[in-house]
């Protein structure tokens, strides 16, 4: 057997793939690219939420939303360590994140503008993301399946605390429930389309099913969201911005209407309400905590030639 | 650009219990690895101690050594208790 028919019989039989284990180089670049896309993802998703951490409406709340925001940089920082044992630096995934090569999560080029934002994000966003994410601690790689196990562990929490905020919502005043019913509004199809194009339209989806990088397709994943949220929406007694949702006894599953591709194309090319906000504020972060690191590691550098001397 | 140097972290989840690896970070020296780790590792009480060691210090094995250096074991179940037959009889053994 040549080395690239050991490595699929391998993971044919479930056996992980670990960091110094023989990969053919397109299941290197392929997962370097899904971690570190993933990676950032969790990195400018707490822009978003981190807009509404000063304006949060109890001490309770701003509590719970600032340790919300602070996993979301503990994910990412779980996943850029998985994307390094593949052999790319921190430094260049960072430069690639700046320099637009690599992509992000087009969901966060969205804005938040009310609290109930905030609430539709932790249920809708961070629900698609939960799904997408359990399916993958069973991914073939064995540092990204366990910086998934981990990330779901914690994510749990994210996504029934954005359900209370909506939940309180909605049984408050009017004005309240109609604030709710306008983040669902303006939230749900951008969820939808968290789970990427057509199982027709994916151009890697083969290759990557086969290496067990992806473990269910988009179209199966999306349709899990869907049969999961439609009844918890109910029960917060809002309606879905979908005239074609709708029970469908035969297939056992909810249908839904059509995602406009158009509006998914034009985000992830840079054209949605905040792409340029939501890097400019991650170059600006980068580019003034400089600094720091450089006065960290010359404090460093100093210390261990003091401790050699 | 100067990267920071990569540190592994090992936590200890319980008293009685040996560290374990939980993943790794970047800091500038061991002091604040150990303060990055206890941020980034144990939000959750998930530790009671922390050990911090520099990735480049650890000597790890080949996984193209894998073959001769634990394929040995495998033909030696005599160091199994169950390897050895007993009478059902025979108690406490």
């Amino acid at each position: 057997m040549t080395p690239d028919e050991i490595f699929q019989d391998r993971i044919d039989r479930g056996i992980k793939i670990e960091p110094k284990d023989y990969m053919p180089e397109g299941y290197r670049k392929t997962l370097i690219r899904q971690i570190s896309q993933h990676a950032h993802s969790e990195i400018v998703g707490q822009l978003p939420e981190g807009n509404w951490i000063t304006r949060a409406p109890s001490l309770r709340r701003k509590a719970i939303l600032l340790a919300k925001v602070q996993d979301e940089a503990g994910h990412g920082l779980y996943l850029y360590s998985a994307a390094e044992t593949l052999g790319v630096s921190r430094d260049q995934m960072i430069a690639d994140l700046h320099s637009g090569k690599a992509k992000y999560s087009s969901i966060f080029n969205y804005p938040t503008l009310t609290w109930a934002d905030i609430g539709a994000i932790g249920w809708l966003v961070d629900g698609a993301a939960i799904i997408n994410q359990i399916a993958l601690c069973r991914c073939s790689y064995g540092p990204y399946a366990r910086a998934m196990v981990r990330i779901c562990k914690e994510e749990s929490f994210h996504q029934r605390q954005g359900y209370e905020i909506l939940l309180t919502l909605c049984r408050g005043t009017k004005e309240q429930k109609a604030m709710a019913q306008d983040a669902l509004n303006r939230w749900w199809w951008p969820s939808l389309m968290m789970f990427g194009p057509h199982d027709s339209e994916s151009p890697h989806a083969e290759q990557s099913t086969k290496w067990k990088i992806k473990i269910v397709s988009n179209d199966g994943l999306r349709q899990k969201f869907v049969d999961q949220t439609v009844p918890q929406g109910e029960y917060l007694g809002l309606t879905f911005p979908d005239p074609k949702l709708k029970w469908n006894a035969v297939r056992g599953h909810y249908d839904f209407g059509e995602i406009d591709w158009q509006e998914f194309k034009n985000v992830i090319q840079g054209n949605g309400p905040c792409n340029r906000d939501r890097l400019r504020a991650r170059i600006e972060a980068h580019e003034q905590g400089a600094w720091v690191r450089e006065a960290a590691m010359a404090y460093a550098k100093k210390h261990e030639n003091k401790a050699a001397a | 650009m100067n990267e920071w140097p990569l540190w592994e972290v090992f936590i200890r989840g319980q008293h009685g219990l040996a560290h374990q690896h939980a993943g790794s970070l970047h800091a500038p020296d061991a002091e604040t690895a150990l303060n990055n780790a206890r941020d980034v590792y144990t939000r959750r009480n998930e530790g009671v101690s922390i050990w911090v060691v520099k990735s480049s210090d650890i000597t790890a094995s080949s996984p193209s050594e894998k073959g001769p250096l634990f394929e040995p074991a495998a033909s030696k179940p005599y160091r199994h208790p169950t390897f050895y037959e007993v009478p059902d009889e025979v108690k406490h053994l």
